[in-house]
């Protein structure tokens, strides 16, 4: 059974709501990472999202296209991620999810990267510019292996897109909160309750929420309307602002977060 | 004509939508809407009407008497789209998806730009069919093309310098679907190249078509004959799609699309992305890039602004990988004499862009018997290149 499937059976089971931090790999380096992961995991992150810098990044805001800056310049590449979800497995369980856009894995070869993510230990993939009709070649491949497509779906979806997006995603459903690249927002959205019954009237997989959650009390609003909340700037801009203790204090807010959640 | 794309937007292998799923039903949307304007008669009889009253259609085909003298070879002939209101083929594009726009009820438009010519074409349908307009224009380009900025200012659009990246047009583009996507709602995005996502290869093409379709109309009025080769720069490649696409069927015309060598493609600072890149997915879809072997995508380098972009359009991959277009390349320095040599043969300035296109002719020429014609695209004016130009010369302006 996948990480992912187990993760949300067991918050099912204890009324609990995930909450899933992201950031990029190898922001500023890989060795990071590997602590961002095992630090955020003992801060109670339920899930955890990497994200592969790519050189384009034309879904996010500013945060997160310096930190894909900071982690390219230090040499970071998908080969080099996997080595370090590699290395992460050894010590955690916590379910990884990977998130690029097409084109890294796409040039890594979509056999070799179904069968090394499988290997190192990753459990979802992620791809924002990859919609649902251009998706079969990486769904397949991915599901022949175990590794789930997560798919994205957005305020815009048509209920037509939405039952098709649902058929080709595993794992749960990722909500785009607003129309936009992601970043912090202050306001919630009242969209969200909207899109969320949208989408489980043609699913039963969980529902996640993601782009412009920006404090704990927050995602406990969200919470409220799906099963697992995202946040990626909040965290990538405390690893920008402190180059000393990223590691200690982006912990400590995954761990606000987390209490937030379980309030 | 051939039917491509398929309904996917793919041609053979190329193209296709990679974007996020924000964007995908603006995309259902305008594929659809695109589909209906193009049967319909009134958007057809407007789209004629301003191409022929405001563009000045059809733009001459000249023959370049000194030029061919010069060269001692093909009879060249210039096909004038720098003698378009806005100096180059780009306005025929944004009047034909501006007009779909108000169609489709937006209120907004947005555009990327490099060389500024899509931009200021975007900025004068904007004002001309009374849309807001933001145009994104990386920085590198905004000291480049400073007179392009202002004119795009006074015709009332806002332009916005993109720092991110290289701060040249795929950055720029990379804004502009940023834009688009957190205010997809009431923005239309006027994508000036065949490149993106379907439908704007397609769409673009077709309405770039009208150079081609004039073309082949002149060249036998004039001639009685078909020509042996049409010649045209190629950067994401929409003026040489737009003269290459009438001409497709004729298997006897030769079809050269010329990229920007740069400082070489040996230097590794060029953006001949057919001659040099690999199949990947950029900015919305599957087609030639200059990339590393991660995925990355490379810094590019030309002297035309216009020209200095890492992909290039799908239909262009296609035209490629089925031999029907040959794809070459001119340097920087071939490009700037081939400008020098236009200017005092004939006395036109051409666009440092279609500059690349005239030095493939003027290497062709000799080697052909005066009886060859060559229709080479001179897709815009130089005026904007005059400081870039008195920079490589030592000359103060």
């Amino acid at each position: 059974m996948n990480r992912i499937d187990n993760c949300f059976a067991n918050l099912k089971e204890n009324g609990q709501k995930a909450f899933i931090p992201f950031v990029t790999a190898g922001d500023p380096d890989l060795g990071t990472t590997v602590e961002l992961v095992r630090a955020m995991t003992g801060a109670g992150a339920d899930i955890i999202e990497l994200g592969v810098p790519y050189s384009e990044p034309l879904a996010d805001g500013p945060v997160i296209q310096k930190a894909v800056q900071r982690s390219l310049e230090r040499g970071t590449t998908l080969a080099k991620i996997l080595e370090a979800v590699t290395i992460i497995r050894k010590t955690e369980q916590v379910p990884l999810v990977l998130m690029s856009y097409y084109n890294p894995i796409l040039q890594y070869g979509l056999d070799n990267f179904v069968q090394h993510a499988v290997e190192a230990g990753v459990d979802g993939v992620i791809v924002p510019d990859l919609p649902v009709e251009e998706c079969p070649p990486l769904f397949s491949r991915a599901l022949e292996k175990g590794l789930y497509l997560i798919q994205l779906v957005a305020p815009t979806t048509t209920e037509a897109r939405l039952k098709k997006i649902a058929r080709f995603s595993r794992g749960f459903i990722y909500c785009v909160s607003v129309t936009g690249v992601t970043g912090v927002r202050e306001e919630t959205n009242n969209q969200i309750a909207n899109l969320t019954s949208r989408v489980r009237q043609v699913t039963s997989l969980p529902v996640g929420i993601g782009f412009g959650v920006s404090a704990p009390a927050q995602a406990a609003q969200i919470a409220r309307h799906c099963d697992a909340v995202i946040a990626g700037s909040v965290l990538v801009k405390i690893i920008e602002n402190n180059s000393d203790n990223a590691v200690s204090m982006v912990a400590g807010l995954v761990a606000d977060f987390k209490s937030a959640l379980s309030g | 004509m051939m039917s491509i794309p398929d309904e996917r937007g793919y041609f053979g292998d190329y193209g296709g939508r990679f974007v996020p799923e924000t964007l995908m039903p603006a995309l259902e949307e305008l594929s659809e809407s695109y589909r209906l304007a193009k049967k319909d008669k009134e958007f057809n009889h407007r789209f004629k009407y301003y191409l022929h009253q405001y563009v000045g259609r059809p733009s001459p085909l000249y023959f370049a008497c000194g030029l061919t003298r010069h060269c001692g070879g093909a009879q060249i002939y210039l096909k004038r789209e720098d003698l378009n209101h806005t100096g180059a083929h780009k306005i025929n594009n944004t009047i034909g998806q501006l007009l779909l726009a108000g169609r489709m009820g937006k209120t907004r438009v947005i555009a990327e730009t490099g060389a500024g010519q899509h931009g200021v074409a975007t900025a004068t349908a904007a004002a001309l069919f009374g849309f807001q307009c933001s145009v994104y224009m990386g920085e590198e380009d905004v000291h480049r093309q400073a007179l392009n900025v202002f004119r795009m200012r006074l015709l009332g659009a806002e332009v916005i310098t993109v720092k991110s990246g290289s701060r040249t047009l795929k950055d720029a583009m990379n804004e502009a679907i940023r834009d688009w996507v957190t205010n997809v709602e009431n923005t239309y995005y006027c994508i000036g190249s065949v490149a993106g996502p379907h439908p704007y290869p397609e769409m673009v093409r077709d309405f770039q078509a009208v150079i081609g379709i004039e073309a082949r109309e002149q060249i036998l009025e004039h001639t009685g004959r078909l020509p042996d080769y049409v010649i045209a720069c190629v950067g994401g490649g929409s003026n040489a799609m737009g003269i290459f696409y009438p001409f497709l069927q004729d298997k006897e015309v030769k079809l050269i699309g010329v990229e920007a060598a740069g400082h070489g493609l040996e230097s590794g600072r060029h953006c001949a992305t057919l001659s040099r890149g690999k199949p990947g997915v950029l900015q919305g879809s599957y087609s030639y890039v200059l990339q590393d072997e991660h995925g990355q995508v490379l810094p590019v380098h030309s002297i035309s602004a216009g020209l200095d972009y890492p992909g290039v359009g799908p239909e262009h991959s296609y035209l490629k990988d089925i031999n029907r277009v040959v794809y070459t390349s001119a340097e920087d320095g071939e490009a700037v004499k081939a400008f020098q040599l236009l200017c005092r043969t004939d006395g036109i300035i051409p666009a440092l862009e279609s500059a690349h296109a005239l030095a493939e002719a003027v290497k062709l020429a000799p080697q052909l018997p005066p009886e060859s014609i060559i229709i080479v695209n001179l897709s815009g004016r130089g005026d904007k290149d005059v400081n870039t130009m008195a920079k490589m010369v030592g000359a103060k302006v």
